[in-house]
């Protein structure tokens, strides 16, 4: 059975995004998503920040003082190679759920 | 790795807190600069992004909290709860941490005692390689043995000298008391015999001065001396050590070279020497006397094992080189075939180690099942607590704390109650172990220990409280957060009617409080029984008004074959003193734990008897009936017939039914005393003798005036029998000081000495009993206290019971019978306990045997009226409850 949670979402929409981004502070990473998602996908610095500095904890990102283009100090974030296994996990789970998810809606 | 940066973080608390500020505030301006770009007043773009973000404060809190190490900051926060909750509750709290500062500290006390007894290594350098060097089986009585360490005679010790291979180096040391001070007020201090490797060895730096060497070993009269700290300390003003600096000893002014380390107490624990003086090798020393103790210190790569191997092969020319000549073939041979082995010496060497040891280990597990009953009534009063609280912890599970959370919370409370009894118990452990110290002192001995919190007492002292925690910790704190906060919530403080199983942990417990007090109720009697029965024990003399008095004459020139006269007059002046009922010599003194015996042959048998030279009227002196033929005379010397009195234990060993009176006795020779052939002219009933456990050994007494010329001495013991008390004893002392000024005298109270030597038995009987009664009254604490809480559950159905026409009787009896239930079932496991526990303690006691029934009996009948008391008072108040507040207040 696949695990699954809000706050697993979250940690995938994040890993997921720096995987793309390459390193990215909070703020990009929150504009990152809404863009992708066409602003379907809204997420709240509330959960963001706890969710990033948990991760870093556990070893799966790594955060670096950088100045942005605009020329403010910000605190970027890269995946480490754990943070990479962590989201190719996440990644397969996810879609197990996606899967089980769509069966039960087109139960008829 | 996680978990090395949360301890990382830990350190730098302040700096991740500020660093997660200067992250959300950068956050916030690049928000604001978003909403300024679409085109935003700066005060609506700051409003909106102010608005999306939320509260600053509450989202800082919940990253640094991220980023704490291990949550050890909500550690503390429980900590500081649980300390705020016993606030509320001092008498509980009061309760429960006196009650483990006396059992932590009890056991804690007793844990010293065997750690500075037993465990705790020599403080000098490296003690883990200093063995001792010992006949492997002991030399089983063989010669004339000389304090309780002497392995070692002097021709022995000088073999060893010249082959101690396994050894960097070897040292010989005695104890020895001397006389400091003028000889007619002179002082008894500690002294120390050592060989001039001795400090060398032990790795003993001087702390003032130098300390003996090698070379100081010449004369055999003392010249120079090494003193103690405390005795430079105290005796000598702790002046500086010059060249000149002598003091007098023995009569004799001799040269102080220095003093010792503070920590440094010689090798005896238990006994702390003042002075030491290097020892010296005489012309002839005696074969037959062992005097020292041998210690070496192994070379690298050397082990006991191999040490011992070493000495094996080796001894055989030892023993050879060094046999005495003048014993029978017989116990030639059996001299020479003793063999050395090594043993361990890094601890010291210690009679009180020996005396004691099972002692302290039995009071070890006696304070531990005290401290047993002690938690067990700690777990009640936990459990009795944590049922009032069920509201407080189903409000919290309604709030979203987990089970986890809730348990580590409660398990923080007991952890804290057990860490602040044992802090609490460690400080009350030190005048305790002095207290149990100052218990075995006695009027002539004091113990000298070092008494100290060292890390292993400490750590004792953790373990104790850890395990303590856990035992009374983790039944209420399961029990606690198991709470249905639906259920918990709807019935009101005093939660539901309780479950069966509730009440069967708090029985579980009452029962093993129970069966725990039995065991030691039953060691309290058999221990207080035991002490009773050597107290009032009849040793087969007088006791009372009995003085042992020990003269010595170190400066008398006067011919051996005149001593025995000399003494005899000495007696007669004695005996004429006023208030002196009868006086005789005795070449042993009986309950001192003095022992000589001789090697004889009666008829066909030979063995071993007991030998004392007494003086005519020593019997009458000490109250033995002379049951047939005749007391000494003065004209039995050694120019009359040799003539012998013996006792039961001789006859039936060596006679049977031949008629004693005489028999001939052939005495075997030994150094100083020739083969002689005795004959029995009397004979007296059983008496003790060196001690009172010991059955009566054979015994045979000859005339003081017959002791063979070659063993006679300056020096002698005086039995002395006077109803006047220390006013004739006074006049002895004087009158013998006026006519002999250079004489050493000491006068020793034979009833005290023996009670004196029932001091490990006295403590024995005094804290198994002081324990004994303390379980008993923790039992009555458990019992009421577990009593009262099952009435107060049971309240609706006693109620209703009683508004249903039960009788007051009728209530009591059901109270009582669920007492009697947990008793029984309490006193049938205990009993099986006692009997198990019985075999280690058996051979402590005396006059019984651990399996004594009475005992049991006695015990069971104490621990019911204990029973009936505690649940008395709750069985009374159930039976007056009235049944209509009971239930209204449902």
């Amino acid at each position: 059975m696949a695990k699954n949670d809000l706050q697993g979402a979250l940690d995938l929409l994040i890993l997921k995004s720096l995987s793309q981004l390459g390193s990215m502070h909070g703020y990009g990473i929150v504009m990152h998503i809404e863009r992708v998602s066409d602003e379907l996908l809204n997420v709240e610095e509330g959960s963001l920040y706890p969710a990033l500095h948990r991760m870093e904890q556990n070893g799966w990102i790594r955060a670096e003082w950088a100045v942005t283009e605009a020329g403010r100090t910000a605190k970027y974030y890269a995946l480490t190679a754990a943070g990479k296994r962590q989201l190719a996990a996440r990644e397969k789970n996810w879609e197990q759920v996606a899967k089980g998810v769509e069966a039960i809606l087109r139960y008829a | 790795m996680g978990l090395f940066r949360r301890i990382w973080a830990l350190g730098r608390r302040k700096s991740v807190r500020s660093e997660n500020e200067r992250e959300l505030r950068e956050h916030m301006e690049m928000r604001i600069d978003a909403n300024v770009a679409k085109g935003m007043s700066p005060e609506q773009a700051a409003r909106e992004a102010r608005l999306r973000f939320g509260n600053p404060a509450l989202m800082r809190e919940r990253v640094d909290e991220e980023d704490a190490a291990l949550d050890i900051a909500s550690f503390f926060r429980d900590a500081r709860y649980a300390a705020r909750g016993f606030a509320k509750s001092p008498g509980f709290t009061a309760v429960a941490i006196i009650t483990l500062a006396l059992g932590i500290g009890a056991n804690t006390a007793v844990f010293q005692l065997l750690d500075a007894v037993r465990l705790r290594s020599l403080p000098i350098k490296a003690p883990q390689d200093l063995a001792e060097l010992r006949i492997n089986g002991g030399s089983h009585g063989f010669g004339v043995i000389d304090g309780a360490y002497a392995q070692f005679t002097v021709p022995m010790w000088l073999e060893v000298r010249r082959h101690h291979d396994p050894f960097s180096g070897v040292f010989a040391w005695r104890e020895n008391g001397m006389l400091v001070g003028k000889l007619s007020d002179a002082k008894h201090v500690n002294g120390l015999e050592v060989s001039g490797e001795f400090f060398n060895v032990l790795g003993v730096a001087p702390w003032q001065g130098r300390l003996i060497e090698p070379q100081d070993e010449a004369g055999c009269q003392i010249s120079k001396v090494v003193v103690s700290y405390p005795y430079w300390k105290s005796q000598m003003g702790g002046q500086a050590i010059a060249p000149n600096t002598t003091m007098l000893v023995g009569g004799r002014a001799v040269q102080v070279l220095g003093v010792t380390p503070p920590s440094f107490f010689g090798v005896v624990v238990g006994d702390r020497f003042d002075l030491a003086y290097p020892t010296c090798t005489p012309p002839n020393p005696r074969r037959e006397a062992f005097v020292f103790n041998v210690m070496g210190r192994l070379k690298p790569g050397w082990t006991l094992d191999r040490a011992s191997a070493y000495f094996g092969p080796l001894s055989k020319g030892i023993f050879e080189n060094t046999a005495p000549t003048e014993y029978s073939p017989e116990e030639i041979a059996r001299y020479k075939a003793f063999r050395l082995a090594a043993y361990p010496a890094g601890s010291g060497v210690s009679a009180l180690r020996d005396a004691y040891d099972k002692s302290l280990k039995l009071l070890l597990a006696i304070t531990g099942l005290v401290l047993l009953i002690a938690c067990a009534n700690l777990a009640n009063l936990m459990l009795a607590r944590a049922s009032t609280r069920q509201r407080e912890m189903a409000i919290r599970i309604a709030l979203g704390a987990s089970r986890g959370r809730l348990l580590r919370q409660l398990l923080i409370e007991s952890g804290l109650l057990a860490f602040s009894g044992a802090a609490c118990g460690v400080a009350l452990a030190q005048p305790l172990s002095r207290l149990l110290v100052a218990s075995l002192n006695t009027s002539q001995s004091a113990i000298q220990l070092t008494i100290a919190t060292d890390w292993r007492v400490l750590l004792f002292a953790v373990a104790v409280a850890a395990l303590t925690a856990i035992i009374f910790g983790t039944v209420p704190a399961f029990r606690g957060t198991k709470a249905d906060p639906n259920n918990s919530l709807k019935s009101g403080a005093r939660g539901m009617a309780g479950s069966r199983e509730r009440f069967s942990v708090q029985r579980l417990m009452v029962v093993t409080q129970i069966a725990v007090s039995m065991v030691l109720l039953v060691g309290a009697l058999l221990f207080v029984r035991s002490y009773r029965n050597l107290v009032t024990i009849d040793p087969g003399m007088r006791e009372s008004g009995i003085t042992i008095a020990y003269i010595d004459f170190p400066d008398l020139k006067m011919k051996a074959e005149n001593l025995a006269e000399f003494k005899r007059q000495l007696v007669e002046e004695v005996r004429a003193l006023p208030g002196i009922q009868n006086a005789a010599e005795s070449s042993w003194t009986p309950l001192t734990g003095d022992s000589w015996s001789h090697h004889v042959h009666v008829g066909s048998k030979e063995g071993g008897s007991q030998f004392i030279y007494a003086g005519p009227g020593y019997f009458a002196t000490m109250g033995i009936l002379l049951l047939t033929g005749r007391d000494f005379t003065d004209a039995d010397t050694n120019n009359a017939p040799l003539v012998l009195i013996v006792n039961q234990a001789f006859i039936r060993k060596y006679l049977g039914s031949t008629p004693p009176i005489g028999q001939p006795v052939h005495v075997m020779p030994e150094p100083r005393y020739p083969e002689r052939t005795y004959q029995i002219v009397g004979t007296i009933p059983d008496s003790k003798y060196s001690n009172l456990r010991d059955d009566t050994p054979p015994m045979a007494f000859a005339p003081a005036a017959q002791l063979p010329v070659t063993a006679q001495g300056p020096g002698m013991a005086m039995m002395v029998a006077s109803n006047a008390g220390q006013a004739a004893i006074a006049g002895i002392r004087h009158d013998l000081e006026t006519r002999y000024p250079n004489a050493i005298l000491q006068f020793i109270n034979f009833e005290q000495n023996i009670r004196d030597n029932l001091v490990g038995d006295r403590m024995m009987a005094m804290l198994s009993g002081f324990f004994g009664a303390l379980a008993a009254m923790l039992v009555v604490v458990g019992l009421y206290g577990v009593l009262s809480f099952f009435i107060t559950q049971r309240r609706n159905e006693i109620g209703i019971r009683i508004a249903l026409g039960a009788r007051r009787g009728q209530v009591i009896g059901l109270v009582m019978r669920d007492t009697a239930a947990m008793l029984l079932a309490g006193v049938v496991f205990g009993t099986i306990l006692a009997l198990l526990a019985g075999r280690t303690a058996s051979a402590m006691l005396f006059g019984l045997k651990a399996y004594d029934l009475a005992t049991l009996v006695f015990a069971f009948v104490l621990l019911a009226v204990i029973a009936v008391l505690a649940s008395w008072l709750p069985a009374l108040r159930a039976s007056r409850l009235d049944p209509a507040a009971a239930l209204r207040a449902e």
